[in-house]
């Protein structure tokens, strides 16, 4: 590794040395305010806003593993908003506004980082798409550009341009207050900011059952006994079927692998992020230096933690088309995560027919991205009994009312 | 990766089939009978199990057949595999 350059800060080396603790694990208590099923980051998020902007801290955050081990530690920790639809863009472009408030907020560092992504088009129907999404983008007051390859090469140099690769690069959306952040640091700091007002964490205490009484959930039973709740809060990500099948909730969810990987640590190569539709694979360079690549679903449906060897093959090779810079680089490690994945490739926020039973679920591939605007959203909608203005197009009901928002396309993962 | 046992060709790799998710769910019989909740539910519902699921696969790189599976979502061990038409088995 050569020297930094005089002047030039290393991202995180001047981060806070961690005090002991950010949070007490607490014991469960008999009966709480507001139960929320899952301490991933949407967990973390809600109850940190229920306390803060709603006065509600008599609130339990139940994880069965450790908190914020599940999809918040697995995640490519892209952010961005720019989604086709207004619906999307307003919830997405809501939570954009945060993070770039969030450290402040929080008092805690996220390395948060907006260093743009682009997203890659090469068809021409992708260039279409992609040239009717900016403009959509900018109607919506989301900052987006279409780019030319040359000027998809000036904002990341190491984007293979030529044409004559298989699938060369026609041009790309842009979005430049887009980017990434340090994910585990996100969730420790709503868990530390919603534990200092008061939130309970419970870790290792595992939801085996919802206590529907008259229509109403009335309590939730748990590997570490029976707690009672006046609100139930799900967000339990890949598992959201089987929680809110202890209310007899159906949810239009398949659970699916998700896969990604890192690099060893490299030199600073790559400025951005860079994401393609069409041969698969997005990348950005963490702080520390290892490339972080992700993919499509594992096709199958599947709980396990772990997918399938010719995903990550078929997602290298796009890598190296793309990149090939990329071709002596190493994988280190590769992992997955369970995602939840609807039919229109957005979110699930809302209401249930169970009264006092609340539901967030269905962000599949890109959950990470809407953590504190849904956090904000479901918390309003829990603590009021009514969705938020932001997540109300994200009902259940659009199922049946065929209102449904398809985003497949800016969802920027194969599903 | 998966190993499949495909009905016909025997045990392949996952990457030479296709998904084709919940197996037995059949096509309204009077689609014209059907409330929107009722369409909804076949349009857009799925069995979601963490456990045993009764699923499709076709074998597109070799006998190019549908076939039904029964796998444990949660180990991923397929318990069984039968031809398009036969029942589901009973796992014991």
């Amino acid at each position: 590794m050569s020297p930094e350059p005089q002047g030039r800060r290393t991202p995180g080396a001047d981060l806070p040395d961690h005090p002991d603790r950010l949070w007490r694990s607490a014991e469960p208590k008999r009966a709480y305010d507001v139960v929320i099923v899952g301490g991933g980051g949407h967990g973390l998020a809600t109850a940190y806003y229920l306390a803060k902007n709603h006065g509600i801290t008599n609130v339990a955050v139940l994880e069965r593993g450790w908190l914020a081990g599940g999809n918040m530690a697995r995640n490519t920790t892209i952010i961005r908003s720019n989604y086709l639809w207004d619906e999307s863009a307003g919830i997405y472009e809501h939570a954009l506004k945060l993070w770039e408030g969030l450290e402040e907020d929080l008092g805690y560092p996220l390395l948060f980082s907006q260093r743009g992504v682009l997203n890659l088009a090469h068809s021409l129907q992708d260039v279409r798409d992609s040239v009717r999404r900016v403009n959509a983008n900018r109607l919506n007051g989301v900052d987006a550009e279409w780019l030319t390859p040359e000027q998809v090469k000036e904002v990341c140099p190491i984007v293979d341009i030529s044409p004559d690769v298989r699938y060369p690069v026609l041009g790309g959306t842009y979005q430049p207050r887009a980017g990434i952040a340090k994910h585990d640091y996100v969730a420790w700091g709503f868990a530390k900011a919603a534990a200092d007002l008061g939130v309970d964490m419970i870790e290792h205490c595992e939801v085996t059952g919802l206590d529907v009484r008259d229509g109403r959930v009335t309590g939730v039973r748990t590997t570490r006994g029976p707690i009672a709740a006046g609100k139930v809060a799900l967000a339990a990500a890949g598992h959201s079927s089987v929680v809110a099948g202890y209310a007899g909730v159906s949810l239009p969810l398949q659970s699916h692998p998700l896969q990604a990987l890192v690099s060893e640590l490299l030199e600073p190569v790559h400025p951005t992020v860079v994401m393609s539709n069409a041969v698969h694979v997005y990348v950005s360079q963490a702080h520390k230096g290892e490339l972080v690549m992700g993919a499509g679903i594992d096709a199958a449906n599947s709980y396990r933690q772990r997918g399938a060897f010719h995903i990550i093959e078929r997602q290298m090779s796009a890598a190296l088309e793309l990149f090939p810079v990329f071709a002596r680089a190493h994988v280190l490690r590769t992992w997955g995560g369970v995602v939840d994945v609807t039919p229109d490739a957005s979110p699930i926020v809302g209401l249930t027919p169970v009264e006092d039973l609340y539901v967030n679920c269905g962000w599949g591939t890109g959950g990470f991205k809407a953590t504190p605007g849904v956090g904000w959203c479901y918390a309003h909608t829990v603590a009021t009994g009514e969705p938020h203005p932001l997540n109300a197009p994200f009902s259940l009901e659009r199922f049946t009312t065929g209102k449904l928002v398809d985003e497949h396309g800016a969802a920027a993962v194969a599903h | 990766m998966l190993l499949i046992p495909c009905p016909w060709c025997g045990p392949r790799d996952e990457a030479e089939f296709h998904y084709g998710g919940q197996a037995h769910v059949a096509y309204p019989e009077d689609p014209a009978a059907l409330s929107d909740e009722e369409w909804a539910r076949y349009l857009f519902f799925r069995d979601n199990p963490k456990g045993l699921f009764a699923e499709r696969w076709s074998h597109t790189a070799g006998c190019r057949r549908w076939f039904n599976a029964v796998r444990d979502t949660a180990t991923n061990e397929i318990h069984a595999v039968y031809r398009v038409g036969e029942p589901r088995p009973v796992i014991a």
